[in-house]
């Protein structure tokens, strides 16, 4: 039976996770962002707290590592449909990043690194990885949406891989206890050799060059990292280590790419529980400075403030509600690599349009570090651009809709 | 008029022709003014075509043509005035689930296969005609489109609130045509109203006629909301109903009315006393006169205005509180039915424009291969989807009995914004093509600019 409310069995976990966003992060966020690359010592106590519900099995998928395909204890409920892990976590990073955006992406042992290991680590690796915080490095100095020419190399020595390069970019890179790097095995095969490793930062020939400074999410470490002669055991590769050049072959940069099915609502409900966040306070200054928005009146009955914060909401709704959507395809083992590229990007552009929305709306009380409205325009344009910039987004859908091939729709 | 309102109305044109009142002709454009008189007169007698103009029925004169109401079967009083049947409302259990019912699924085939085989070749047609085609309407009758929110034990087909179901028959409807869709719609949302918010009295009396237990064709009817007015707030009527010994008098002009001249029985909104609510009035009341509203699109509907002059209704014609509640609730559903439509109308849209742009070659290959195209049509299905997605959860909301207000309201702006900007994409995608009527994209770009402000019509 058709119904678009967030489901019943995670209210607690959404109401939880409210409350850690307003109690936990809103506290430090300005702190975080004015002292960038300081690290949010608060995280440490949130980030053992989460790991108890873990083992207590009541956090339903809180945070990244809780992305999987559908598992078998969600069982089918009524009418055969699945509520269940991936749900479960665009809920709560929505909830989290309506309290700050930097700070979820700063949380230990939930990096992207993690979604990539939750997606595609056999079990063996799933065990040994566990509790590992883990960061992600595709992006190089020369690549960037085009992960299929990326230049970082991985040659089999033995029984490791010996891996060399530069990446960039690398979300809590300085803080995170591995990375999970993608490399090339052989350059002239394209991407059906590119593989993914996980590589601790404690290898030898690992060195953090630098961090970033960055326009927003400035208590997320961003980080620049050198691979020199990098030796990791060969089970340290996540997935299939066949080059499969045969056309259509699911194994290698097409089930590296897979990752990014699971990640793409993540990110999409970053940009959702941040423009909210936006639109909260912007609902309430308006109502102060005497706008109520009124939802059966004609838009255009009402004041310009009123009719643009009803736009603003209702593109937000439908982010909001594509995100689900694709959370939810995933929960049910239904291929939803268009629904998760259809949420990212909508997400991404509303996010930006709100956040910048509100600010223009409120005047010099968004403009001004007196509040946060003006830090969340700055967070939410990184969420256009990571996991797979606008135009990458809709490059896939097109490419979907179309039946076009990439070398046909370039 | 005397002859200095006359030379006024020569010196300032406003109010006619699309020209504000600030314009003034100077002597260059009264003489311009003369000529074309002049000309129209001469142009229209050389070509002998007179006659043939002023005979053309209904559609063509945005001047009004002006005619009674249909003149309408008896509907004979039956029943009590307690209490009418209700329906349960839907109740999911908490999952958050996208898959229609069974009986959804089905429903939604039928209604689509029609759209597909019967409704969509008959579009083009029914538009320059503003007419729907009687064995149409009948089809739509045999689906049984008007006793979708009509009880069971009334006769109907629904066991529990249908504003979810009936959201997925208007999209898949308009998939074949919207103007063709709020014909065939149209007598479903006043059997809807009576269904859902009727008395025993009016239960009794006007839905044997919509279930087809009396024998004679199902009435046409309509739900008459909108009003002629820049900025129209449907919540303050100018139409106003008062109080009368045993009855209330009706005076006021609604617009957007479709099938106006065939309709049997209206249900029209109108003030009483401050407060918004609905009245049942059959066609054949004294002091009612339609006119002819032919209008950018939605052609097919037989878009009307419904001129009240002191109708008197009797008691019985009140439908639902007095309070403005079920008024506002009627507003909401509908408005919500537009938007299903629109989600319906932008499919079809994205679905004629994919093989276009793959087929369509220019320097040396399909158009579609350029990003700045293909975008294009990647944003049509994001903001499609969005549109969809919004719809659905007012919907499912409403069908649940939880409040609506503000689903309804965003799913109105995001409809009327993404569903225009989705018309105008497709038209551009065809480019010259996409601008003549050998191609249906012009008529959905006409089609969608009426969501977002239409009201009444249609209801799910």
């Amino acid at each position: 039976m058709i119904n678009l409310e967030a489901p019943k069995k995670f209210r607690p976990l959404i109401g939880n996770a409210h409350q850690v966003a307003m109690n936990m992060l809103r506290p430090i966020s300005r702190k975080y962002d004015e002292q960038e690359h300081a690290y949010p010592k608060e995280l440490d106590m949130l980030a053992a707290m989460i790991d108890g519900l873990n083992e207590s099995g009541q956090s339903q998928g809180a945070g990244a590592s809780g992305v999987r395909a559908a598992r078998d204890e969600d069982s089918p409920g009524l009418g055969g449909t699945r509520n269940g892990t991936n749900l479960a976590s665009v809920l709560s990073i929505m909830e989290m990043c309506w309290g700050d955006v930097g700070l979820l992406l700063s949380m230990p042992r939930q990096g992207l690194g993690n979604s990539a290991i939750a997606s595609v680590a056999n079990d063996e690796q799933a065990a040994r990885f566990r509790g590992v915080w883990a960061g992600m490095a595709i992006t190089e100095p020369e690549v960037g949406s085009d992960s299929a020419g990326i230049r970082t190399t991985a040659v089999r020595d033995g029984d490791e891989y010996v891996i060399n390069g530069e990446k960039i970019y690398v979300t809590a890179g300085d803080r995170c206890d591995a990375v999970v790097v993608w490399a090339t095995l052989d350059k002239s095969l394209g991407r059906a050799a590119i593989k993914s490793f996980v590589v601790p930062k404690d290898t030898p020939g690992l060195t953090v060059e630098r961090l970033e400074h960055k326009l927003g999410i400035r208590s997320s470490d961003t980080a620049a990292i050198r691979f020199e002669d990098c030796r990791v055991p060969a089970e340290n590769l996540l997935g299939s280590p066949d080059v499969d050049t045969a056309p259509g072959s699911g194994q290698g940069f097409a089930g590296a790419m897979a990752t990014f099915d699971n990640t793409r609502p993540l990110v999409a409900a970053m940009a959702v529980g941040c423009a909210r966040a936006s639109l909260d306070l912007t609902r309430e200054l308006l109502e102060q400075a005497g706008v109520e928005i009124d939802y059966d009146a004609p838009t255009y009955g009402q004041s310009a403030a009123a009719a643009r914060f009803l736009q603003l909401e209702s593109d937000w709704e439908g982010a909001y509600l594509l995100t689900l959507e694709s959370a939810w395809m995933a929960d049910n083992r239904e291929p939803n690599s268009t629904q998760a590229s259809m949420a990212k990007a909508k997400a991404g552009r509303v996010g930006s349009d709100v956040t910048l929305g509100c600010v223009e709306l409120c005047g010099s009380v968004g403009y001004s570090e007196h509040d946060l409205l003006e830090k969340w325009a700055r967070d939410s344009k990184i969420l256009d651009i990571f996991e797979g910039t606008q135009q990458i987004q809709q490059l896939i859908i097109a490419r979907r809709i179309l039946g076009l091939s990439s070398t046909e729709l370039k | 008029m005397s002859f200095i309102d006359a030379a006024r109305s020569a010196f300032a044109p406003g109010g006619r022709n699309g020209l504000a009142r600030s314009e003034r002709r100077d002597p260059i454009g009264l003489m311009v003014a003369a000529l074309n008189k002049l000309a129209q007169a001469e142009v229209v007698d050389r070509l002998g075509i007179r006659r043939s103009t002023e005979q053309t029925v209904f559609r063509v004169t945005s001047a009004g043509f002006r005619t009674l109401g249909a003149t309408s079967r008896a509907f004979t009083r039956s029943g009590e005035k307690g209490a009418g049947t209700r329906v349960p409302h839907a109740d999911p259990a908490g999952v958050f689930d996208l898959t229609p019912s069974e009986d959804q699924r089905m429903l939604v085939g039928v209604v689509s296969e029609f759209a597909a085989e019967v409704v969509r070749p008959a579009a083009a047609e029914a538009n320059e005609a503003c007419l729907a085609p009687d064995d149409l309407l009948e089809a739509g009758l045999e689906i049984g489109l008007p006793l979708l929110g009509v009880p069971e034990e009334l006769g109907g087909v629904s066991e529990e609130r249908s504003e979810m179901t009936g959201t997925l028959v208007h999209e898949a409807l308009a998939h074949g045509d919207l103007g063709l869709a709020v014909a065939a719609l149209a007598p479903g949302a006043v059997a809807t109203a009576i269904g859902r918010w009727g008395n025993g009295e009016q239960q009794a009396t006007y839905l044997p006629h919509f279930t087809g237990s009396t024998g004679e064709q199902v009435p046409a009817a309509a739900l008459a909301l909108t009003e002629p007015s820049p900025l129209f707030d449907p919540r303050r009527p100018r139409t106003t109903a008062v109080r009368t010994g045993d009855g209330y008098l009706l005076s006021g002009v609604k617009s957007m009315v479709p099938r106006g001249p065939h309709a049997e029985l209206f249900v029209v909104g109108a003030d009483l006393e401050g407060s918004p609510a609905l009245f049942l009035v059959e066609s054949r009341t004294e002091g009612i006169a339609i006119e002819a509203e032919p209008s950018m699109g939605v052609r097919a509907a037989t878009l009307s205005r419904l001129v009240l002059n002191d109708v008197e209704v009797g008691s019985i014609a009140l439908l639902g509180e007095a309070d403005g509640s079920t008024y506002l609730e009627a507003v909401r559903a509908s408005r919500l039915a537009w938007c299903a439509l629109a989600v319906g109308t932008g499919q079809a849209v994205l679905d004629y424009v994919t093989p276009y742009v793959k087929e369509r070659t220019a320097f040396g290959e399909p158009i579609a291969h350029r990003q700045s195209v293909a975008f294009m049509v990647a944003n049509i299905a994001i903001e499609l989807q969005a549109m969809r997605l919004v719809t659905y959860r007012a919907a499912s909301r409403l069908a649940q009995g939880k409040g609506a207000a503000r689903e309804v309201g965003l799913a109105r702006r995001i409809c009327a914004e993404k569903g225009m900007q989705i018309g105008l994409d497709g038209v551009q995608l065809l480019g010259g093509h996409g601008f003549v009527k050998e191609h249906p994209v012009e008529r959905w770009y006409r089609d969608l600019r009426a969501t977002g402000l239409m009201e009444g019509g249609v209801m799910v």
